[in-house]
């Protein structure tokens, strides 16, 4: 049997989803007066079994009797592990200092060959504080400010290790397309949007070309290995999303007509402005994680609305939510609260919990493993001690993998 | 409930704001009929024909959950304001609504005083620049912008009252304006005044880390507060030649607007509004308070839960900040939701602050409910959200609860204030509806859009709409 260190740099090597390397602590049932499981109505006094880190069984607590040993925890709702679909946490940290900010590096405005997994702080202190109120899974890596940024990783928020917590080692390349990623200084690119669009244009066809000669059979005309073209080549054969961080309609536009010119898979990043573009980011077919639902209202931001999630998701769009990249006070928002303010914003309460359960596992690829209470899901599961969206309900318990890994009031 | 005298300078304000804006009201409306002077009998006449009852008559609220903040919730409650005032406020049953009130029907809604923000940045930072640390001479009004969208957005939040300050990056950054969310059209038109018609307002201070910068900014916390014990001993001295000279015009130093905002504070006319974070700047902030007798609020106070005892002995009142997580910085490393419980259990008078734009003002109704979440009263912090507040703005008297001869600055919401599906539907600014959830520009600044980020054009008083409707 392969042992789970190597089992786990394979994984990493591959690019592959992998499996935890840990098993479970214990088996446990965790039961609730309303269990959401997110695969049809909320099952009134609920129980999950989750047996060697996966749930086992599903159902009513009359109908399922819990198993001689397991331990038992008990909470008003019960909720999947919730999702945030886009953070930056792990790879920005609590000080805000620069030995705890891997989020974005300046020396070049295209880094695609940056990885997230070499960054990525699984000790760090908000991952612990977003895993508190119930975030158990989080799309994390580099944050929107540079053409493209590198990539990202989906971890578990567990684990001492970014071995101990990655889903998927490289999940999506992170691009900009804003007057965030502009330079300022004389002389410095990319200082336009149009200027920012032809640099990635050419980047995106320099890859096309470096993969057609790496391609060809005579090794001595292969070009050298290139890490960043190589990012970018995976992103062109559809194998990872581009998630292209775009606010204002024209970006937004822009970020529609690159993903059709070069026929890859795009992930529309935070779309401040996104009500304004409904049928052609539906017709482009392209999901939305949205912005966070409070996110200040200035720049890139005057015109986003509290609604945007909500009118996504009326048209059909698939739409999950974030707590996004936060550069001072607070260092990092919470999305469970951002999905509360959609609540209360225009999508119901189901639809809410989704954008950060199911709905989020389904635009990262990661729905066979979490995102709803399942047979055969990792046992991933959030206890609430009323609606986990009022402000005054905590979040008293959470498990990963089987694992309790928070039992505090938060 | 006890009955506030309401001072004479203040009624007559009243009065001739409401006579103002009602000339504005009937000339653009006989403009459209016909050319029209400003002669009162002329337009008296169109008016009587347009309504029955009289514009400026009582109105009552009748049928809300009332939290009076002052007293405890009342299910059934009445509310009557006339001219800006409130004149009556009480169970249904126990208040006789005066007979040419007009009746508003709000049964199962509730509603409470507007918010009182203790610290915000709405209208665009300004105050003190680069040139030296402490710059009291400077006011923080001559820089804001009246049509800020911002201030569309805190009425849409259900606050009324804000105390406005210039930034944290100085010692001593400025003069602070308290200001009502009224429609106006300068920002003087917000100034909240005294009895003499001054504007009123605090002086911002901070310490720690913000302050500290190159020279000839402070490099050490020790340093920071030298420079402010110095300055402080100077105004003291000033104020004792101003003293000695008496009326003697040749004897009196040459006036400087600096030390005179000092000089204020020193004489307990303004109070200091200090930003600190850390445990040990919480302690020289009372220190220094205590060398000097100045009267201060403690803003942001993120280890305040360290330092319980030593702020409620002190009797320093804390204005707090509740965001969704710790760090961002080296002091706000041990920021807590609890910090609101704590400082309330060891008997500190607590108020809320929005610091926005670092939170939005049209969510400032979650700090309470986080506070609460993290052991806070809903009492307390409830009050935290209104009286509180008001306290430390020198506005107690005025404003911040549900009381006879207080200004009607009332808001009016669908379901609990701490519950996060709760909307403000109405917000009130001395009687006058500043924000209405059902009009779809007041919508706009609500939930946001697109323009929502745009200055607000500017606001022609009465022009579509009545006052006070």
């Amino acid at each position: 049997m392969m042992s789970s260190r190597f089992q786990s740099v394979m994984c990493l090597a591959l690019a592959l989803p992998c499996g935890l390397a840990r098993t479970a602590d214990a088996q446990v049932a965790v039961r609730g007066k309303t269990v959401y499981t997110m695969t049809g109505e909320p099952i009134r006094d609920g129980v999950v079994i989750i047996r060697d880190g996966k749930i086992a069984a599903v159902g009513t607590a009359a109908a399922l009797p819990i198993p001689e040993g397991f331990r038992v925890l008990e909470a008003t709702v019960v909720t999947p592990g919730l999702i945030d679909a886009h953070s930056t946490v792990g790879l920005s940290g609590i000080y805000n200092q620069p030995h705890d900010q891997d989020q974005l590096e300046r020396s070049a405005p295209i880094q695609p060959e940056l990885r997230a997994i070499d960054a990525y702080n699984a000790r760090e202190k908000l991952v612990s504080w977003v895993r508190g109120f119930g975030v158990t899974t989080i799309h994390t890596g580099h944050a929107p400010g540079e053409l493209i940024s590198g990539q990202t990783t989906i971890v578990k928020t567990w684990g001492d290790t970014i071995d101990d917590a990655v889903i998927v080692p490289t999940a999506a390349v992170a691009a900009t397309l804003s007057p965030l990623a502009e330079k300022q200084e004389k002389g410095k690119s990319p200082g336009t949007r149009g200027k920012m669009m032809a640099m990635l244009r050419a980047e995106f066809i320099k890859a096309q070309e470096y993969m057609r000669k790496r391609e060809k059979a005579d090794p001595e005309k292969t070009p050298d290995r290139d890490l960043g073209l190589e990012m970018i080549g995976r992103v062109l054969k559809g194998e990872i999303p581009l998630m292209i961080t775009a606010n204002r309609a024209q970006d937004i536009a822009g970020t529609l007509r690159l993903a059709k010119e070069f026929n890859i898979r795009v992930w529309l990043d935070s779309a401040s402005e996104g009500y304004l573009l409904i049928d052609e980011i539906k017709a482009a077919g392209v999901p939305v994680i949205v912005h966070p639902t409070m996110v200040r209202a200035f720049a890139d931001f005057e015109n986003m609305s509290f609604e945007t999630a909500a009118k996504l998701h009326k048209a059909g769009i698939p739409v999950a939510l974030q707590s996004g990249y936060e550069s001072y006070v607070p260092k990092t928002r919470v999305v469970l609260f951002e999905a509360g303010w959609a609540a209360a914003n225009g999508l119901t309460f189901d639809e809410a919990l989704a954008t950060i359960t199911i709905d989020a596992a389904k635009i990262l690829g990661i729905d066979n493993r979490v995102g709803s209470l399942a047979v055969g899901k990792d046992g991933d599961v959030a206890l609430f001690d009323g609606d986990p969206f009022e402000y005054t309900s905590h979040c008293v318990g959470v498990v990963i993998n089987g694992n309790v890994v928070s039992e505090a009031s938060q | 409930m006890g009955v506030v005298p309401v001072k004479r300078n203040t009624q007559v304000n009243v009065i001739i704001q409401s006579l103002r804006s009602r000339l504005w009201r009937l000339a653009l409306r006989n403009s459209m009929i016909a050319a029209c002077s400003l002669l009162l009998t002329g337009c008296l006449a169109a008016r009587a024909q347009e309504a029955a009852i009289r514009p400026d008559a009582p109105r009552a609220f009748v049928g809300a959950r009332l939290i009076p903040i002052s007293g405890p919730e009342i299910d059934r409650g009445v509310v009557v304001i006339e001219h800006g005032k409130i004149t009556a406020v009480g169970a249904a049953d126990a208040v006789t609504i005066p007979p040419d009130a007009r009746r508003i029907d709000v049964a199962g809604k509730i509603i409470m005083p507007g918010l009182v923000d203790t610290h915000n940045h709405i209208g665009g930072f300004g105050g003190a620049d680069s040139s030296a640390p402490i710059q009291p001479d400077v006011r923080i009004f001559d820089s804001l912008n009246v049509r800020d969208s911002g201030f569309r957005r805190a009425v849409a939040g259900g606050l009324t009252t804000l105390n406005i300050m210039p930034g944290s990056g100085h010692l001593l950054s400025g003069q602070t304006i308290y200001v009502k969310l009224r429609k106006a059209e300068i920002i003087d038109d917000l100034f909240i005044r005294d009895a003499d018609g001054k504007p009123t307002g605090g002086l911002k201070m901070a310490n720690g880390t913000n302050s500290m910068r190159d020279a000839p900014f402070p490099g050490t916390r020790s340093k920071s507060a030298a420079l402010v014990r110095e300055r402080f001993i100077k105004a003291q001295e000033y104020r004792d030649k101003i003293k000695r000279a008496a009326d003697d015009s040749d004897k009196m130093p040459p006036r400087d607007i600096g030390l005179e905002a000092i000089v204020e504070v020193l004489e307990g006319k303004r109070i200091v509004h200090h930003h600190t974070h850390r445990h040990d700047d919480i302690l020289t902030v009372i220190r220094l308070s205590q060398e000097f007798g100045f009267r201060v609020v403690l803003h942001h106070v993120s280890e305040g839960w360290k330092v319980a005892d030593e702020i409620a002995r002190a009797g320093v009142p804390c204005s707090v900040i509740v965001v969704d997580s710790p760090g961002g910085k080296l002091e706000a490393v041990d920021m807590a939701f609890k910090t609101g419980a704590v400082l309330e259990k060891a008997g500190a008078q607590v108020a809320f602050h929005t610091d926005d734009w670092i939170t939005d003002a049209r969510v400032f109704f979650r700090s309470a409910a986080l506070a609460v979440r993290a052991g806070m009263s809903r009492e307390g912090a409830l009050r935290a959200l209104t009286l509180a507040g008001a306290k430390m703005l020198d506005l107690g008297d005025r404003i911040g609860s549900l009381e006879v001869g207080k200004d009607a600055d009332f808001i009016i919401l669908d379901g609990d204030p701490l519950s996060v599906y709760s909307k403000v539907l109405e917000t009130y600014v001395e009687g006058q509806k500043v924000f209405d959830r059902t009009d779809p520009k007041d919508h706009l600044y609500a939930v946001g859009g697109y323009g929502a980020g745009n200055d607000q054009t500017p606001y022609l008083c009465c022009f579509d709409q009545p006052e006070g409707q």
